[in-house]
């Protein structure tokens, strides 16, 4: 069964991180990517661009309507994600848990939609 | 009678049963509800069978397998998920001994990704058999909202994958209090019935305390459902003394304590002994110990105030809530006089943790009038039936105000 495991996260909080905070927050989750790969758990997943670098892009009546920002202002925003393979949702809720940015954000998990 | 009998002890194990066989919940209720009809049709004519759970069970789980078998979707889920296999073994090895199918389906109805409306309303439609209906109205809300909640709990459980299990150990702690906090909301909405007018919808009662003892039989190692038994035993054992014919509500000093269930007492307090010597003391344990203090005295004024207000000490510090500080004060106003409980109360209010919660302005109201203080304790009791949520609430605290009210004419005391 495969689950997404959406990291939220204040990027303003963490865009004041010193740069030592910074580079102990990328080693660990260096160390943690490599864990889930190793149980053979990972499927995928990347660290997102802050979202003053989003785009949002819709179409209404035909026109493509471009515009800066993300899709939603809220106080966390998505900053990256994991896809996972898990037994059921009791694995999968260990495995966010266990993200970094569990202890400060949110990790949302979302089952995925198997066609 | 035999079957409606069947239905209250077999529901929840046969559901149970049948969701652990083919996984799907709507097809364990719709087979569990043929499986009765056909005993009603059956048992008048050919005789109660020697074992009706086993009947039942046996009939439902057929009619399951047949239809898996005859459906497509079934046949591929039958693959998928080997189901069948498992059929016929009485349990599959979870790493927890032989364990109870009914004990799987009380920790995944009450699995905290579930929301707890979910898990109540889930927890009383597979392992206690109510109908939507039943639910509904225990909860206030309508039948259809009541569906749409199970319809979409369902959902989550399969889309979602919660596993249909007892939690591994490191899990288990935290899932069991979540299992006894959703029977003891049960028991609670049955006990207080938050609005309307009936004080005891004693049927919520006696269904959390049932499961409840089904809990404590299959987990024989956690105090705390003991606790959780015992505690509900010794509450549901002054039902008929709490309200008078009129549906007033009677405060515990003023009731009648020969209207009290004795064997439920005795029951709870040997249940308690036991747990107890097992020095693994908990929130539920400790509140049952309390309710024991009201239990065993044979007088209002026997009452062990002193050893009350120091078990709200050590509860204050297993449970921090606002509500047990409260309780606390009620019980060091016992000990010590109503003024050092005003203190605590006083405390409360700065703390303003209790805003709307009628049972702190008529606690202070209550503080004031054993001061005398009766102009102070007049306004607290309006302010309390304001924010009081029964009428038969109200109405017992319309009858301390009336008392504390001084009657036209007397100039002193009311």
């Amino acid at each position: 069964m495969r689950y997404i495991l959406m990291i939220c996260n204040d990027e303003t909080a963490i865009g004041a991180l010193s740069p030592e905070e910074r580079s102990a927050a990328t080693a660990e989750y260096a160390g943690f990517g490599e864990e889930l790969g190793r149980l053979g758990l990972l499927l995928g997943g990347e660290r997102l661009r802050l979202t003053t670098d989003a785009t949002t892009v819709q179409v209404r009546d035909g026109q493509v309507l471009v515009a800066d920002g993300p899709f939603a202002e809220t106080k966390e925003q998505m900053g990256g994600y994991y896809l996972i393979d898990c037994k059921d949702l009791d694995e999968a809720i260990e495995v966010a848990s266990r993200i970094p940015g569990a202890r400060h954000g949110t990790v949302e998990v979302r089952p995925i939609w198997e066609m | 009678m035999a079957v409606a009998r069947a239905f209250r002890s077999e529901w929840g194990r046969i559901i149970a049963t049948l969701i652990r066989v083919t996984g799907d919940w709507d097809l364990a209720e719709e087979c569990a509800q043929e499986a009765f009809a056909r005993a009603l049709q059956r048992w008048g004519r050919d005789g109660i069978p020697r074992n009706p759970g086993a009947w039942l069970t046996t009939t439902a789980r057929n009619r399951a397998l047949d239809q898996l078998r005859r459906s497509k979707i079934g046949a591929a889920k039958e693959q998928e998920a080997g189901v069948l296999g498992s059929a016929d073994e009485p349990n599959e090895p979870d790493g927890s001994g032989i364990v109870d199918d009914r004990l799987r389906l009380m920790f995944t109805c009450c699995h905290p990704a579930l929301s707890l409306d979910a898990q109540v309303a889930l927890t009383l439609r597979t392992l206690a058999g109510l109908t939507t209906a039943e639910i509904a109205r225990a909860f206030l809300v309508s039948e259809q909202t009541m569906a749409k909640r199970l319809v979409r709990a369902k959902a989550k459980i399969r889309n979602a994958r919660i596993p249909f299990r007892v939690p591994p150990g490191h899990l288990l702690p935290n899932r069991t209090a979540a299992v006894l906090g959703v029977l003891y909301l049960l028991f609670n909405e049955g006990y207080s019935a938050t609005t309307g007018i009936d004080l005891v919808r004693e049927g919520l009662c006696d269904e959390a305390i049932r499961m409840a003892r089904v809990l404590a039989e299959l987990m024989p190692d956690e105090p705390e459902v003991s606790g959780l038994v015992s505690l509900m035993l010794l509450h549901h054992s002054r039902r008929s003394a709490r309200a008078d014919d009129t549906g007033a509500l009677v405060p515990l000093e003023e009731q009648d304590r020969t209207r009290w269930d004795a064997d439920a007492i005795a029951e709870a307090i040997e249940l308690l002994e036991v747990v107890l010597r097992r020095h693994e003391p908990g929130p539920y344990q400790v509140q049952a110990a309390i309710a024991a203090c009201h239990c065993t005295a044979a007088e209002t004024a026997d009452t062990d105030w002193a050893e009350i207000a120091q078990l709200y000490e050590q509860l204050s510090h297993m449970l921090p809530s606002p509500v047990v500080t409260l309780n606390r004060a009620v019980a060091v106003a016992m000990a010590d006089g109503p003024a050092a409980g005003l203190e605590l109360v006083e405390e409360l209010e700065d703390s303003g943790a209790l805003a709307g919660y009628h049972l702190l302005p008529a606690t202070r109201a209550d503080l004031l009038r054993r001061l005398g203080r009766y102009a102070e304790a007049a306004d607290a009791y309006r302010r309390a039936i304001e924010l009081a949520g029964t009428d038969a609430e109200r109405r017992y605290l319309s009858r301390r105000l009336a008392e504390t009210t001084p009657a036209p004419g007397s100039e002193s005391r009311p």
